[in-house]
């Protein structure tokens, strides 16, 4: 037994930032004092708060250290871990109050969280079964082997109305249960783990913060529509969780938790992986089993859907980690439970990868029903340099920008549809004055045009003469009939496009056209960029009275654009800026501006 | 979408060629196994050249113009060498808010390759990618396995020193 434990995170945020270097460091210190059997180091998944990485959290006192350097960590060791006095300056500042130190739970980014798929996050080690067990894991796939049948397992997720964390929010029970019905000699469980959206990373973070809770789950749907094999379609480029994954699946089949006769009961079910090799599309149920069959990942049309001939032909069932992450917790406290969270047709919580321009970026799972002002200026500790919110993105490449005046609505399946957007996997970037809405929107489309797998034509090239439109408008050269162009491409890819990739690429630019019409007219008539990013409809300038002639921007200047005498106000050469802003950067005086 | 063709001649050894051959070996009655043969096969050779396809159609039967196909549609999946260093820049939606686009002009100027190629002498190859999930530390970009994040354009050129 130790007395202390130090939990470090080993989350692709931390370890980017140097945690694998701390961890290292902190083991050397903690010998050198001779502490190594008094306290415990503990690699776990992630805590959530990445933009403060490194973190590690001591416990029993639960101090949260943050943004870590290596050369605190002999102090730390000296100071907390031997004489037992907590290093208030090097503490993540909302956690010190005076003299006190306040639980996590009490800071601004923490208070409104309700942690269930992130639950282990941060507090288990991952790479051991038994930590998992000891909070309680594998409890839900013995009780649903030994005391229930599977359509009771199925009614149970009918009744908690989780739906489907992955995009389209389907309910999880339902699915279930149309691959139940179905005969087959064969059924597979499949789990998507192709997070592809940019700017999500919430199920990497479950499969490396608890990797176990997605095989579990995987064996109880397995029992419950009738199957014996399971796949795990996963990132490649997500090499810690794909790590996590071979450990937690060698470990289960030897505590015999996979394999033959699961606890007893005559029960097989076994968990491969295939690594995904970055196609957006793979993302989308068919193509995902097509990739998984070994072909190029294209989608197949429905009917017939997967419940009916689904990977190799056979009934099956494909669901998100972050749904699967759910279910053990449903099981073990029941459907009411679960439904008495969040709003009337979604219930539960859901995890958001808060990013962009936002102070706390990082991972944060809600109640459904939150506002996005709840999460933006309170959980996400608002915007950095006291800039305005302009809007916040929500479901990728698939969905759609929400302005401030949609700030109070409670953030549900139904809602974010309603006003133009979609729930998506779980990707929310906040955006501020300084972004342009025209050049977002070129920015998701030009994704969607790298990433449409050619199968279908509305969505090849419709998406495509899009592009082309936006960047006509954002050069300057687009027309008012453009905009109308726009929108009928769009009502064409929404109908024609044989998956939701096509279906939902229009929705970027349709919502930044209902809600920032006016970004768009300001490129084409006024052929300005408002906020300043579209570069063919920007100016630098010198401000006469400012500048100081100290000739720094001038010797900058990569194109010699800039002309003047020293000690004399200088001028640009419109004809010679290259616009890369290396000028504005320099300058001592702030005398120069673009408009 | 990976380039369709190499501009390096292909330079295979007889151990890389064993090495696949125990992989197809190991693999080729699985259901659905074209993919991690040639995840493998991109780890034995660092990219899937054509002489490296027919390989695999060889010993597996799988027609070349469907391994072609396959290839070809993945983006982890190269035709063409990359450099000693993998330069690449996350143009994920948060990255690319908070200023990777000029990350990777920067890159391609200061290297004189665009994004997909690599430097003349073998050393940096140049790759957008799409989030790696280090939001929080946004704009972020890698070299091989070493994470670069919180990036600014000025940052540029100590990063390249680094290498040289």
């Amino acid at each position: 037994m130790y007395r202390s434990h130090v939990l470090v995170c080993g989350g692709t945020g931390c370890t980017s930032s140097g945690s694998q270097k701390i961890r290292d460091r902190l083991e050397e210190e903690i010998r050198k004092q001779g502490l190594e059997n008094e306290v415990g180091v503990v690699k776990t998944g992630c805590f959530g708060l990445c933009a403060l990485g490194p973190i590690m959290i001591v416990y029993p006192e639960g101090a949260f250290y943050s943004m870590v350097k290596e050369e605190d960590i002999p102090e730390i060791v000296s100071e907390h871990l031997l004489k037992g006095r907590v290093v208030k300056r090097l503490l993540y500042d909302e956690t010190v109050k005076g003299a006190e130190v306040l639980p996590l739970q009490e800071t601004k980014f923490y208070k409104k969280q309700h942690r269930i798929a992130l639950r282990n996050c941060g507090v288990i080690n991952p790479e051991n079964i038994e930590e998992y067990i000891g909070t309680g894991g594998y409890e839900a796939l013995g009780k649903v082997l030994t005391e229930m049948k599977p359509q009771d397992v199925i009614q149970i997720l009918l009744d908690s109305g989780l739906r489907g964390r992955g995009g389209a929010g389907f309910p999880t029970g339902l699915k279930w249960k149309f691959a139940a019905a179905n005969e087959a000699d064969q059924k597979y469980v499949c789990c998507n783990a192709d997070e592809g959206d940019p700017g999500a990373f919430m199920d990497r973070s479950v499969l490396e913060g608890d990797p176990h809770v997605v095989l579990e789950a995987m064996a109880i749907a397995g029992y419950a529509i009738g199957a014996s094999q399971g796949y795990i379609y996963v990132r490649a480029e997500y090499p810690i969780a794909v790590e996590r994954l071979n450990i937690a699946i060698g470990q289960a089949r030897e505590y015999g938790l996979l394999g033959k006769d699961i606890f007893g009961t005559g029960f097989d079910f076994d968990i491969e992986l295939r690594l995904g090799a970055g196609a957006f599309v793979c993302g989308e149920e068919t193509a995902l089993m097509t990739s998984i069959e070994g072909n190029r990942g294209e989608p197949r049309p429905r009917p017939p859907f997967p419940a009916l001939k689904g990977l190799f032909q056979k009934p099956t069932i494909l669901n998100n980690v972050e749904t699967l992450a759910n279910i053990p917790q449903i099981i073990l406290n029941g459907p009411e439970w679960f439904a008495s969270m969040g709003t009337e047709k979604s219930k539960g919580t859901k995890v958001f990868a808060l990013g962009g321009k936002v102070n706390n970026t990082g991972l944060v799972e809600i109640p459904m029903g939150t506002t996005l002002r709840e999460i933006v200026e309170e959980i996400g500790g608002g915007i950095p340099k006291g800039k305005k919110f302009k809007a916040a993105q929500t479901g990728g490449p698939s969905g759609g920008c929400i302005p401030a005046e949609h700030f109070d609505v409670p953030i549900d399946y139904d809602n974010l549809i309603a006003i133009g957007s979609m729930m998506g996997s779980g990707g929310l970037i906040v955006m501020d004055e300084d972004t342009c809405m025209v050049d977002i929107a070129k920015f998701f489309l030009e994704f969607t045009v790298d990433e449409s797998c050619g199968k279908c034509t509305p969505c090849r090239v419709g998406t495509r003469r899009m592009l082309e439109i936006l960047e006509k408008i954002t050069k300057g050269q687009g027309t008012m009939e453009d905009l109308d162009r726009l929108e009928e491409l769009a009502e064409h890819l929404k109908s024609g496009s044989l998956c939701a990739l096509g279906q939902t690429a229009p929705n970027p630019v349709l919502s930044t056209l209902r809600y920032f019409r006016d970004e768009y007219i300001a490129h084409i008539v006024d052929k300005k960029c408002p906020a300043g990013v579209c570069k063919d409809l920007l100016q630098y300038r010198i401000d006469a009275d400012k500048c100081r002639g100290c000739t720094l921007c001038a010797r900058t200047c990569p194109n010699e654009a800039i002309e003047g005498k020293v000690r004399e106000p200088h001028v640009i050469n419109q004809d010679k800026c290259v616009k890369c802003g290396a000028c504005m950067e320099k300058c001592r005086f702030g005398a120069i501006y673009k408009e | 979408m990976g380039s369709t063709k190499s501009t390096v001649p292909f330079r295979g050894t007889k151990e890389q060629e064993e090495a696949l051959l125990a992989v197809i070996r190991g693999m080729k009655d699985e259901k659905g196994a074209l993919m991690p043969i040639l995840q493998k096969a991109q780890e034995i050779y660092g990219y899937l050249p054509i002489e490296v396809q027919k390989i695999i159609s060889n010993e597996t039967g799988i027609p070349l113009e469907k391994i072609y196909g396959v290839v070809t549609f993945y983006s982890q999946f190269t035709l063409s060498p990359k450099g000693r260093y993998q330069i690449s820049v996350c143009l994920g939606t948060a990255c690319y808010v908070k200023g990777s686009g000029d990350i990777y002009n920067k890159l391609m100027e200061k290297l004189g390759i665009v994004g997909g190629e690599c430097t003349p002498d073998g050393k940096f190859s140049l790759d957008a990618c799409r989030c790696i999930g280090a939001c929080g530390l946004a704009p972020v970009m890698t070299i091989n396995d070493e994470v670069y994040g919180r990036l600014k354009v000025d940052d540029i050129d100590d990063i390249l020193a680094k290498y040289e």
